[in-house]
């Protein structure tokens, strides 16, 4: 077990901060890429938490129901600053989506007729799947060094990506499995980096 | 009249946020068939329309259903519309990350995160291919998302934004030389 780093609190995250990166965050989303974006923000640059800390909750915002990015602020938000601090990077999140949807409605027919305007966004939704990708890496990276641990990757991957099964029976035969499998027992040995 | 409109965004939109597991693409459908063929809030072409704009739009792509309350009932349609997909899983996620949290270093809880870790892994990289699949650009789209990747790993510093800008500007030259 690498032993998680002591927890010298951190002065606490001012919330306007808070809400300002998550206004960016949100208002650069495109094409599902906020959450590589997020653990950019909040993990390299700011250092407001440490990797484990961040893919922890990154599993548990993918799993629940609802958008994954929201779920992400959310369980950021509240493990820097409790119950203000989700809502913070929730409202921070969604303010500049909301406004900018808004104004791209009113606009819409004028902005089709663009010449480029597809183009320029698949490109940009192309670049944040491979931000998206990126993320994946550093996550496979930390999955636990284990033949049943790859199997559970390697299988959600398969039956959500690959075969179009529905998520919920899917994460709920392979979950338990993969916990039982990660269940303290015997002394085998730190496995995992 | 507006304020049945709004009771109904919310009682259609409320379920769908905890039923939406994965993400915008498991609402889509419902969506279209609630405000479409049961409600007539929109045409199926209006619907489309409502679809394409949140797809090029920040955020995700559950903006749609902002897009559909400011259709219905303007500015406090929108604004419904929004609070009610987004928060009942948001809270259900708050009190799940409260618990979470509490118990960070209890034996069942690091076997918690290590099984669910890999099974976050998968889902992304499924999410990966969803996103290539429905993606406009073909071929394209997958060289430039894998050059993206590989091109983090070697220069992790790269600002997001200036790959943004570049993946841009880089598909509109390219349909400009290719016609």
């Amino acid at each position: 077990m690498t032993a998680p780093p002591p927890a010298a609190p951190v002065p606490a995250v001012p919330l306007f901060s808070l809400y300002r990166v998550f206004f960016v965050l949100g208002l650069l989303s495109f094409g599902g890429g906020v959450s590589a974006w997020m653990h950019r923000e909040v993990v390299q640059v700011r250092g407001w938490m440490t990797d484990a800390e961040f893919i922890s909750g990154f599993a548990l915002a993918q799993i629940l129901p609802g958008v994954n990015s929201a779920n992400l602020a959310v369980y950021l938000g509240q493990h820097l600053r409790g119950p203000a601090g989700a809502a913070a990077a929730l409202t921070g999140m969604l303010t500049g989506p909301f406004t900018v949807v808004i104004l791209a409605a009113i606009a819409y027919h004028r902005l089709v007729g663009l010449p480029g305007f597809a183009a320029a966004t698949a490109g940009v939704a192309a670049v944040a799947v491979g931000m998206l990708l990126r993320l994946g890496f550093t996550l496979a990276w930390r999955v636990p060094r284990r033949v049943a641990a790859y199997a559970a990757m390697l299988a959600t991957f398969v039956a959500v990506g690959v075969l179009n099964w529905p998520l919920v029976p899917v994460v709920a035969a392979i979950a338990p499995l993969s916990i039982i499998a990660a269940w303290p027992r015997s002394p085998q040995g730190p496995t995992h980096a | 009249m507006r304020d049945s409109e709004l009771l109904a965004l919310i009682a259609i939109l409320a379920p769908l946020s905890i039923a939406s597991i994965g993400g915008a693409a498991s609402v889509y459908a419902p969506l279209q068939h609630q405000t479409v063929d049961v409600q007539h809030w929109l045409t199926g072409q209006e619907f489309i329309d409502l679809f394409a704009i949140a797809r090029v739009t920040p955020g995700p792509g559950t903006m749609l259903a902002t897009l559909i309350g400011w259709k219905v009932a303007g500015l406090a349609g929108a604004l419904v519309a929004t609070a009610a997909l987004f928060l009942p899983a948001t809270v259900l996620c708050y009190a799940v990350a409260r618990v979470w949290n509490r118990y960070r270093g209890k034996p069942w809880h690091a076997a918690f995160e290590q099984g669910l870790a890999p099974i976050g892994a998968g889902l992304l990289f499924a999410g990966v291919l969803a996103i290539l699949r429905i993606g406009a650009g073909g071929p394209l789209s997958w060289l430039t998302a894998a050059g993206v990747a590989g091109l983090l790993v070697w220069w992790p510093k790269l600002h997001p934004f200036a790959l943004l800008i570049g993946g841009a500007v880089v598909f509109v030259a390219l349909q400009w030389v290719t016609g």
